[in-house]
């Protein structure tokens, strides 16, 4: 087996491995952890498929921002785990009978078969100079314009939306409103008390 | 020799995983959201391997477009869950049948 070979399987078991801890431990900062373990193990997958921009992108906005915000809202979240369990045993043949028909029927679709090396040739590892960022760059910015400025507005609109979704106006600041200002009457503010004079 | 049906099928498994996870999590909302990632990583690696193999740089662009449209989810979905949360006090899945569904 070629040195390839090894680091391949090496990270392919720690990918399955990881994958299926998530879905099957009991406390969700474990879960959020194998998660976690997961994509760095894909990032080695990727950096395999001499994908190394996207493999480090991976590691840096997956394992720096998205997976510290799971931890963060798990860590935050005060959930009563023995609730949330309930009915784990009870789906669990279906999800393996579900899980395991789709892996059968997957596995005689991408196996080797139709994906193997006679019908996918190896192809030429690409030579030390070749630069994977500047390859991916140069067609970002030419070809893929448009829809890189859509995913820039998408990013905006998600950072609006999680705010505002999440912002809780404070109780303790004193501002004037403007609205009920304007809207005061005459009759609001004061009362004429007609009474005899003594 | 690695071949492409190798990354395909570690792809068809991590899917698989997902969608077994979807089912046996049903109750809580955080796995569940921790499963989908999961399926879009299934996914993308599927992109990577048919980039490599075809030698077009396209797939490429495509996993980082699902990238940030993924983080983008995971944002909001977290945000929705915090005030889930802050008005139901659970995030049991059971729980939220205001809509009667």
């Amino acid at each position: 087996m070629s040195v390839e070979a090894v680091v391949f399987y090496i990270f392919a078991i720690a990918v399955v491995f990881a994958g299926s801890m998530v879905i099957t431990v009991r406390n969700p900062v474990h879960a959020a952890l194998f998660l976690i373990l997961a994509f760095f193990a894909s990032a080695g997958l990727w950096l395999l498929l001499e994908a190394e921009f996207l493999a480090i992108t991976l590691v840096l906005v997956y394992v720096g921002a998205v997976m510290v915000l799971f931890l963060f809202v798990v860590m935050m979240l005060d959930i009563n785990l023995t609730v949330l369990r309930e009915g784990f045993a009870s789906y669990l043949p279906i999800a393996f009978v579900v899980a395991l028909g789709m892996m059968v029927s997957l596995g005689l679709i991408v196996g080797q078969d139709n994906f193997g090396l006679d019908a996918v040739p190896p192809v030429v590892k690409a030579p030390a100079s070749y630069s994977n960022v500047e390859a991916l760059g140069e067609v970002l910015y030419t070809e893929y314009v448009f829809p890189f400025e859509i995913a820039a507005v998408i990013l905006l609109v998600a950072i609006v939306a999680a705010i505002a979704l999440t912002l809780r106006p404070t109780r303790q600041t004193k501002a004037p409103r403007p609205e009920r200002q304007v809207a005061v009457r005459r009759e609001d503010r004061i009362r004429i008390v007609k009474m005899d004079s003594e | 020799m690695l071949s492409l049906a190798h990354f395909l099928l570690i792809g068809a498994v991590l899917f698989c995983l997902s969608i077994a996870g979807i089912f046996i999590n049903r109750k809580n909302v955080i796995i569940l959201l921790m499963c989908v990632e999961l399926m879009l990583l299934a996914v993308n690696l599927n992109f990577i391997a048919f980039s490599h193999f075809n030698g077009d740089i396209a797939g490429q662009v495509f996993v980082f477009f699902i990238l940030t449209v993924a983080a983008a989810e995971a944002a909001i979905g977290l945000a929705i869950l915090v005030v889930l949360f802050r008005n139901r006090n659970s995030i049991n899945v059971e729980d939220l049948d205001t809509l009667r569904g």
